[in-house]
């Protein structure tokens, strides 16, 4: 167990190094700088050159390539993350009141979509072909069919018109007021919660069908104790595995991902980080955070790795 | 009947007290409102975004500043500086400065600090960046001769020196601390301003509270206030209509405005003036057929701004048809003059006419294809990409349009690697040097992106410049435009922008002007029950 | 059928997949008989298709004619759905507009798929270092959020819809090729394909006509799959300006600026691309669901 451990756990440096060249080399080819979009963007007229370069040889942009690559690697293995280009400021800093919201709002999206895709799933694997089967099927497509930023339209709409509720202005974090905060964050949860319980709930359903398909279970149907077994034996546990796995694996999207859904609902997220990032050319802070969404996106990964290492031995070995 | 006069007095005396007490502003409160950007530091002669304004002004004052009641913000008045006079050959400038004002760490600020302060903005060090250096170029040397004058020598007269004293950019800092380390108001804030700094959360709000020591007594009227970061301006629009903010300074879109007059009624205000900032459409003229000035009329006779203005406004935030000065201030031609340039006909169909005419003369076919450049910014640039390419097919233009992202934007404009696209222009103050340097040839004026030559227009422009006459001025002006907008078309003007700012209406003493970045130390402020 | 192989029977005839009897329509309505969910999907995709190739005289007006005097018009018998916020008709739009999205949708599904498969299956093909290697490179692209990957290739490329078309294609190669490469695995094994080796056919070849079919079902699922997520995600670029752009009439384009400002006064702007985006997407995953369970026979009701 500790060398497949090991094992899985050096195959991730190779994949991180990969991201750490894509995109060290994708913004260099990304036209536009952060000095440019500094100073030129409100148009004035009286911005020199000569200042222009005199920011970038104190950003180090104009050193050689490889040798910002190195020391960004360099810094790295110290887990230093570095300067924004934009700010000036320490990215740890940055990033970690932002982290706080994505983390806490992929923690509920998933969770929402865990506690729906579940029951859902089973529901429909049991009913298979039934009305209740397409009901169930066309509910969770039409939230994998739907834009998340239409939806969020939408309910802010509803919710405006309807309820006369307006969103807060400051985000609270949950250690702060847990009522207000989750005020905030339950709606874009339920948001993008709908959408992301769809893929588990396909999963589930075809997990359950499988599972019902064992003689054992077959013999039970027919003698009409079949439920019981269901809910109580191994087989439940089988087919909840790869829903979590699946689960899992979109969470550490979540982070990053939601830009979208962030705009919507004006939260300040990673993912707004990530598209003001870009639109800002700050290296340092893009590069940070795909690094940081990478790295979870991995760790992730090899935790399901070693739990179906663990729950099946046969795997150890390959 | 003596009894009868006393009685009538009083009458008189208590009416005319009454709305007296009513104006009077009342002391306390918290000013809440949006920001929509961050600033990326502190310094204020570094950057060149509103979103350090809004936040870190208060905290700050410049030597002159704009009359607070002023709607055209044009009008100087004194700030640091109680006064100033001028030499007879319009070459010195000598400013008085004020007695007990005091820093924030409660050391008084003397000439030393004006005269450190503009030495950073004038004439930087190296490693230190100024933004609004190339506006002094003809400052020739400043002086602090005692401690409460400051002389500004310059090379050459000009009609514009004070106003570019104006700038809310031009934070006087502490002369001390400059010697020490000149980074230092990058990453801190120390200044005499109205209010004194409490703290800046990142991605969240400045907060400021009054300033007990301030020089001028009375105020400021605010206990405090506090700038909330929100990018989104529909968040921006919940915290008003929801009176959780007061006022976003900035401004907002026409639609943003009738909904939140349509949930508040009375209790909000809307401020509107026109902005002055206004997209413009640069043509490049080394690439045909635009190097031929009958293709470049053609492409302004053909906009029909009197709909576009009228059309536009209810969905974008611009509005007034405007020549290169912003209409209703000092040197704007009024519309009757205007209407008679290429462009400006209110005739369309004639004016149409006369485009399809050009266009043929110069050769150019029918469904002639090419590539507009946009910027990545919904507002008013989509719109008015939307317009322009509607208006340019009513005359037979087939046009795409190849929208670029804002930090992109530059590349291929000063690179040349266009064929039409859209520019912009955005003035701190209305003022004729500033809003018209734009238009200089491209050898003179780098950020020209017209590339072309015209050593008649620099002359003009020159020549007004140094016009400290304001009635001969704005003949010059009005020549410069003729010939930039009409007979060579070198660069088309669209529609003004509109600034509109709904706010609450508990909040008084605040004045727009044309400009976003000026009035906003707010120490004229105050807030009513 | 099984058992008996004529003695002339190539390689290349046994490695092709067993043919179903009956022809084409019967299948096609046993299929709406046995999914009816999946025949629905099916029919909103033809409605989407009937409407891109007839919008020239489907669509009652030019969706480019601007009409300064009926801006943000309500819905009305002269517009059906109303109109924009420069009078142009919406339901022209929306009908023009699902050109638009199957264009980009297709293109970007059939480059994604088409590349994503050619990867997956060489990469299983040949095994060994040049496996693992791709599966590193896979793995590196996979750990990008899509929409970051796909932000990261407008940003080199620029928008527009050809370029839009390839930003969505590049989050779809990794993901196609490694369910494309897990299937390839097991058709490596078969004895065909070992047939094929022994009798000398070169790499194109084996790749090409022997593996390659025998994965179409799981490429036909990811495809069908991928032009609903592409729809989406064509819809959010347009909707964060990346993508495609005006004046040409595109879904997520439309739900953007004046559909959001407007929201309250004139929700139709808001209501009605989005509907369409929705049913689309919806269809072409209601249909690949269905496709998914006729295909995979661990899943089919006995």
């Amino acid at each position: 167990m500790g060398t497949y451990i090991l094992k899985r756990l050096l195959a991730m440096i190779p994949t991180l190094l990969g991201v750490a060249v894509l995109i060290f080399v994708l913004l260099r080819i990304v036209p536009g700088d952060v000095v440019e979009a500094r100073y030129l963007a409100q148009g004035s007229q009286f911005v020199s050159q000569d200042l222009m370069n005199q920011e970038r040889a104190k950003l180090g942009l104009d050193k050689p390539l490889w040798q910002q690559f190195t020391s960004w690697m360099a810094g790295l293995a110290r887990l230093d993350f570095g300067v924004s280009m934009w700010t000036g400021g320490e990215i740890s800093e940055e990033i970690k009141l932002r982290f706080a919201l994505s983390l806490q709002l992929a923690i509920m999206a998933s969770t929402i979509a865990t506690l729906l895709a579940i029951p859902l799933g089973i529901l429909a694997a049991v009913k298979q072909d039934t009305w209740v089967d397409y009901a169930v099927r066309i509910f969770s497509i039409a939230g994998l069919a739907t834009p998340s930023f239409w939806l969020g339209i939408l309910m802010i709409l509803t919710m405006l018109i309807v309820f006369k509720w307006i969103p807060p202005m400051m985000f609270t974090p949950f250690w702060v007021d847990p009522w207000l905060n989750l005020q905030q964050l339950i709606w874009p949860a339920l948001a993008v919660g709908y959408r992301y319980s769809a893929v588990g709930t396909r999963m589930m359903r075809s997990a359950m069908l499988e599972v019902l398909r064992e003689d054992y279970i077959r013999t039970a149907r027919a003698k009409g104790l079949w439920l019981k077994l269901i809910l109580t034996r191994h087989a439940l546990k089988n087919a909840i595995l790869p829903v979590l796995t699946i689960i899992s694996l979109e969470f550490a999207f979540l982070l990053g991902g939601l830009v979208v859904t962030e705009q919507v609902f004006n939260l300040n997220g990673l993912g707004m980080l990530f598209v003001e990032a870009i639109a800002r050319r700050d290296y340092t802070m893009t590069q940070a955070l795909v690094m940081l969404v990478a790295t979870v996106f991995l760790l992730v990964n090899f935790f399901v790795d070693i739990a179906y290492a663990w729950l099946d031995p046969r795997i150890r070995y390959r | 009947m003596k009894g009868c006069t006393r009685f009538i007095a009083l009458v008189a005396a208590a009416l005319l007290w009454l709305p007296a007490q009513a104006q009077t502003p009342r002391s306390g409160g918290e000013l809440v409102f949006p920001v929509p950007s961050e600033p990326p530091s502190y310094d204020g002669h570094r950057e060149e975004t509103f979103g350090l304004i809004h936040p870190i002004a208060p905290f700050y004052n410049t030597l002159l500043r704009t009359d607070p009641n002023d709607k055209s913000g044009t009008k100087p008045y004194p700030s640091i500086a109680e006064s100033w006079t001028t030499s007879s050959d319009g070459k010195t400038y000598t400013f008085k400065i004020r007695r007990g004002v005091k820093f924030h760490d409660g050391s008084d600020l003397t000439s030393k600090d004006v005269k450190a302060t503009y030495d950073k903005i004038v004439f930087p060090q190296a490693g230190v960046g100024s933004s609004r250096k190339g506006q002094y170029a003809d400052v020739a040397s400043i002086d602090a001769p005692d401690a409460t004058t400051v002389v500004f020598r310059l090379k050459e007269p000009s009609g514009s020196f004070i106003s570019s004293l104006l700038s809310p950019y031009n934070f006087i800092y502490k002369a001390d601390i400059l010697a020490k380390d000149p980074h230092w108001y990058e990453k801190n804030i120390m200044g005499t301003g109205p209010f004194t700094f409490v703290e800046h959360v990142k991605g969240s709000h400045v907060v400021g509270k009054k300033n007990p020591n301030y020089w001028d007594k009375g105020k400021p009227y605010l206990d405090t206030f506090r700038a909330v970061f929100m990018r989104d301006s529909a968040a921006q629009v919940a915290a008003i209509r929801g009176e959780r903010a007061h006022a976003q300074f900035r401004g907002f879109s026409p639609a943003e405005r009738d909904s939140i007059v349509n949930t508040l009624g009375n209790k909000v205000t809307v401020q509107e003036a026109p902005w002055d900032c206004i997209l413009l459409v640069a043509i490049n003229h080394e690439k045909k057929p635009f190097d031929d000035k009958r293709v470049r009329r053609a492409l302004t006779l053909a906009l029909d701004r009197h709909t576009g203005s009228k059309a536009l406004s209810k969905i974008a935030i611009v509005k007034e048809v405007a020549g290169v000065q912003v209409p209703g201030t000092p040197f704007a031609t009024p519309p009757e003059e205007l209407n008679k340039l290429a462009g400006y006909w209110t005739d369309i169909e004639k004016s149409r006419a006369e485009a399809k005419k050009l266009l043929k003369e110069a050769g150019v076919p029918e469904g002639f294809q090419f590539t507009f450049l946009n910027r990545g910014i919904p507002m008013p640039y989509e719109p008015l990409g939307v317009w322009l390419i509607d208006q340019w097919r009513r005359v037979g233009l087939n046009v795409t349009q190849q929208v670029i992202e804002p930090a992109a934007y530059y590349g291929p404009l000063r690179k040349g690697d266009f064929q039409v696209a859209m520019d912009f222009q955005c003035g701190y103050i209305v003022e004729p040097d500033l809003d018209m340097y734009k238009f200089l040839s491209t050898d003179r004026n780098h950020a020209n992106y017209g590339r072309y030559t015209d050593r008649v227009l620099d002359e003009l422009y020159d020549k007004q410049s140094r016009e400290t006459d304001p009635e001969k001025r704005k003949a010059i002006v009005r020549q410069f435009e003729k010939r930039l907008l009409e007979e060579e078309a070198h660069y088309l003007m669209t529609l003004q922008w509109h600034r509109i700012i709904p706010h609450s209406a508990k909040m008084k003493g605040w004045t727009v002007t044309p400009s976003h970045y000026l009035n906003q130390t707010l120490d004229t402020v105050w807030l009513d029950q | 059928m099984p058992g008996s192989i004529p003695a002339s029977a190539t390689v290349d005839e046994l490695a092709r997949p067993a043919e179903r009897p009956g022809g084409w329509l019967r299948v096609v309505l046993e299929f709406i008989r046995q999914r009816p969910l999946g025949a629905i999907g099916a029919a909103i995709i033809l409605v989407m298709v009937f409407l891109a190739a007839g919008a020239g005289w489907l669509a009652p007006y030019d969706p480019l004619e601007t009409d300064y005097a009926a801006m943000l018009a309500a819905p009305s018998p002269d517009h059906w759905l109303g109109t924009d916020a420069f009078g142009r008709d919406v339901l022209s739009r929306i009908i023009y507009g699902s050109r638009t999205a199957l264009m980009v949708g297709l293109g970007a599904s059939l480059l994604g798929a088409t590349f994503g498969s050619l990867i997956g299956v060489a990469s299983a093909y040949f095994g060994g270092r040049v496996d693992l290697i791709v599966q590193r490179l896979m793995d590196v692209l996979f750990a990008f959020p899509v929409i970051i990957l796909a932000l990261a290739v407008v940003a080199v490329l620029g928008t527009g819809a050809g370029n839009v078309i390839l930003a969505i294609a590049a989050p779809m190669v990794p993901r196609c090729a490694r369910v494309v490469r897990a299937s390839a695995l097991a058709v490596r094994e078969m004895p065909y394909v070992e047939a094929a080796r022994a009798s000398g056919f070169g790499h194109q070849r084996i790749i090409l006509r022997h593996m390659l079919p025998n994965v179409m079902a799981p490429i036909l699922i990811m495809a069908t799959a991928f032009l609903g997520e592409a729809i989406l995600l064509e819809a959010s670029l347009s909707f964060l300006g990346l993508g495609v752009q005006e004046p040409i009439a595109a879904w997520g384009l439309m739900l953007r600026g004046a559909a959001v400002q407007f929201a309250e006064s004139a929700p139709w702007m808001a209501i009605f691309p989005g509907v369409a985006i929705s049913l689309g997407v919806f269809g072409f995953n209601l249909f690949g669901d269905s496709l998914r369970d006729a295909l995979d026979p661990r899943l089919r009701t006995q």
